[in-house]
């Protein structure tokens, strides 16, 4: 097998698309293409390695769950949970996405052009050099960052919509939420609190959104530039007397 | 249109379900007797049971017309019911004293049948509808009645995982009554809150699972509490108190009187629900969104379905997809 593979996903069942996913990539292919992907789930699970897998169509859930190191890029929607629990690599989704994308992440980027559903980055973690990244292009709907442990996530609003979800960082304990303008106090969830985006924290995010404008061959300036409200828990330990007592 | 469309997006989702329960309904299948009442049952056998049961339909009505519901054997699909229809009009007169007598008579039929333990079970019982479900595979359900074989200008179908009861025939879904027939993913943990109103109306739950519940609800708070249907699903899954202090106070005003009338009615836990009748469509979900929801537009052609992959599946030039909010219902009414 060469360096590039194509495989006609039609009407493929996800186990032996895996399979014959996981054989190129074993047999040193660095891109894999998939045509006619329709609702196959667990695409690239716990695959390792360096290539890239373009999915052209919709995949089903749970895309890249614990995926360590190869890019996946996706021309079309993603449903529930891509990224879920992945270590490393990439996930670039040129459409929308459906719940609890990032899910659980550890490490790794997930890119989404458009929209995202429920609990978007819910308990994303971060420990010593492992810090996921979640960027949304438009925006995402209630609960987002629930039960946060760590990494950056960031909703860009690049269509003009503001943030109405509710339950934004509901039980967040660890990372960071960033959210295009302002986020009014009642819908942040119980252990989060706001903050207004400092100089320091732009220069921060700065080469996260310069990577994602990249990704989708958008200007990254007005996205830098924009007003943020940045939600982070509302101590370091905002829970600790929730089940314990000291 | 035809079953083979919905069949093929059902089967797409086998991976939310267990072999244990699939079913199909259409809303227009009997276009000859549109104006019968037509009553699936399932027989545990024929000589038994067969004769109770007419002889209670005739003791209220007519039978039109009765068969036995075109099966065909599948090598997985265990036959442990005998699927019969009837084709019946009641004796409005009979209960005179009703706003719709009718109706009243074919649901206390229903109740009564369902709960007497006789062998039978009448588990679709609306004009110009037919459930057609089993326990089985989508695929085998629907190749079990030949699905495409029947025509309707609504569809639900649904894909059975039980969790907390036993798979059967009878918990199969769609569940119908009357008018009304739903699908469900997820668990209505205020069953028994729900099962308690709803009973207290002369609603029986029979079919051991929660969803029977949100039928019994939709007829009650359509039919008998004449809500419209986007009020209906609101008193079902109604806005958060915190959410109803913010609204402008005309709308608060509603929405207490909702929450309050209705209580009893507000269901909690996971849910998506898809409702029709027919002359619309509705879905929605619990208010946190613990299950998905996905909506599809075409033209004047509304889908609604757990993954995107299956209205694709039906349509792949599908024109708009979304995600609506929790709770907001998605209603889709038939153009005539």
């Amino acid at each position: 097998m060469g360096k590039n593979v194509t495989i006609d996903a039609k009407g493929m069942h996800y186990t032996p698309l895996n399979r014959m996913i996981r054989q190129a990539v074993a047999e040193g292919s660095e891109e894999i293409v998939l045509e006619n992907v329709l609702g196959q789930r667990f695409i690239a699970n716990g695959l390792r390695g360096e290539a890239t897998i373009t999915v052209h169509g919709v995949p089903g859930g749970d895309l890249c769950m614990f995926m360590s190191g190869p890019t996946c890029v996706v021309h079309g929607n993603a449903d529930h949970a891509p990224g879920n629990t992945m270590n490393d690599g990439k996930v670039v989704i040129h459409g929308s996405a459906g719940d609890a994308v990032a899910h659980s992440m550890r490490g790794g980027t997930v890119f989404v052009r458009d929209n995202i559903g429920y609990r978007g980055g819910i308990h994303m973690k971060q420990y010593d050099e492992k810090r996921p990244i979640l960027v949304v292009g438009k925006n995402a709907q209630s609960f987002l960052g629930e039960y946060m442990a760590g990494g950056l996530l960031i909703v860009l609003g690049m269509d003009g919509s503001t943030y109405t979800g509710r339950g934004v960082g509901s039980g967040i304990h660890g990372g960071e939420i960033i959210i295009r303008g302002d986020v009014d106090e009642s819908l942040l969830g119980v252990g989060a609190t706001k903050l207004p985006l400092t100089d320091d924290d732009r220069m921060r995010i700065a080469p996260v959104i310069r990577e994602f404008a990249e990704a989708f061959g958008l200007d990254p300036e007005p996205l830098i530039n924009a007003e943020y409200t940045r939600i982070i828990p509302a101590s370091s330990r905002p829970f600790a007397g929730k089940y314990t007592w000291e | 249109m035809d079953g083979s469309a919905i069949k093929r997006a059902l089967s797409m989702m086998n991976e939310r379900g267990s072999g244990e329960g699939a079913g199909y309904v259409a809303y227009g299948a009997y276009p000859e007797y549109e104006d019968c009442y037509a009553l699936h049952v399932f027989f545990d056998n024929i000589h038994e049971t067969k004769r109770t049961l007419e002889a209670m339909l005739e003791q209220w009505g007519h039978i039109v017309h009765d068969e036995r519901i075109r099966t065909y054997d599948q090598p997985n699909l265990r036959t442990v019911h005998i699927p019969w229809r009837y084709f019946f009009k009641p004796y409005a007169g009979l209960m005179a004293h009703s706003t719709s007598p009718e109706d009243d008579i074919v649901s206390q039929i229903v109740m009564k049948i369902n709960t007497a333990h006789t062998g039978a079970l009448i588990y679709s019982s609306g004009k110009n509808v037919g459930v057609f479900k089993a326990a089985g595979w989508p695929e085998e359900v629907a190749d079990f009645y030949r699905i495409e074989d029947y025509e309707g200008y609504i569809w639900l179908a649904h894909n059975r995982y039980p969790t907390n009861t036993p798979g059967w025939w009878g918990g199969a879904h769609p569940f119908n009554l009357l008018d009304w027939s739903v699908v469900h993913n997820g668990e209505i943990t205020s069953y028994g809150t729900n099962r308690r109103y709803i009973e207290s109306y002369g609603y029986i739950c029979t079919m051991f699972t929660d969803t029977e519940v949100v039928a019994y609800l939709m007829d009650h708070l359509v039919r008998k509490q004449n809500l419209d249907a986007d009020l209906a699903v609101r008193a079902l899954a109604p806005p958060f108190w915190d959410d109803i202090d913010r609204m402008p106070e005309k709308e608060q005003d509603l929405n207490r009187a909702l929450r309050l009338a209705y209580g009893p009615a507000m269901m909690n836990g996971p849910f998506a629900i898809v409702v029709a009748n027919h002359e619309m469509m509705v879905g929605f979900t619990d208010r946190i969104k613990l299950r998905p929801l996905v909506v599809g537009e075409h033209g004047d052609r509304l889908y609604i379905s757990s993954e995107e992959a299956a209205i694709r599946a039906m349509d792949p030039n599908v024109e708009r997809i979304s995600m609506p909010p929790a709770g907001k219902p998605i209603i889709g009414r038939v153009a005539r």
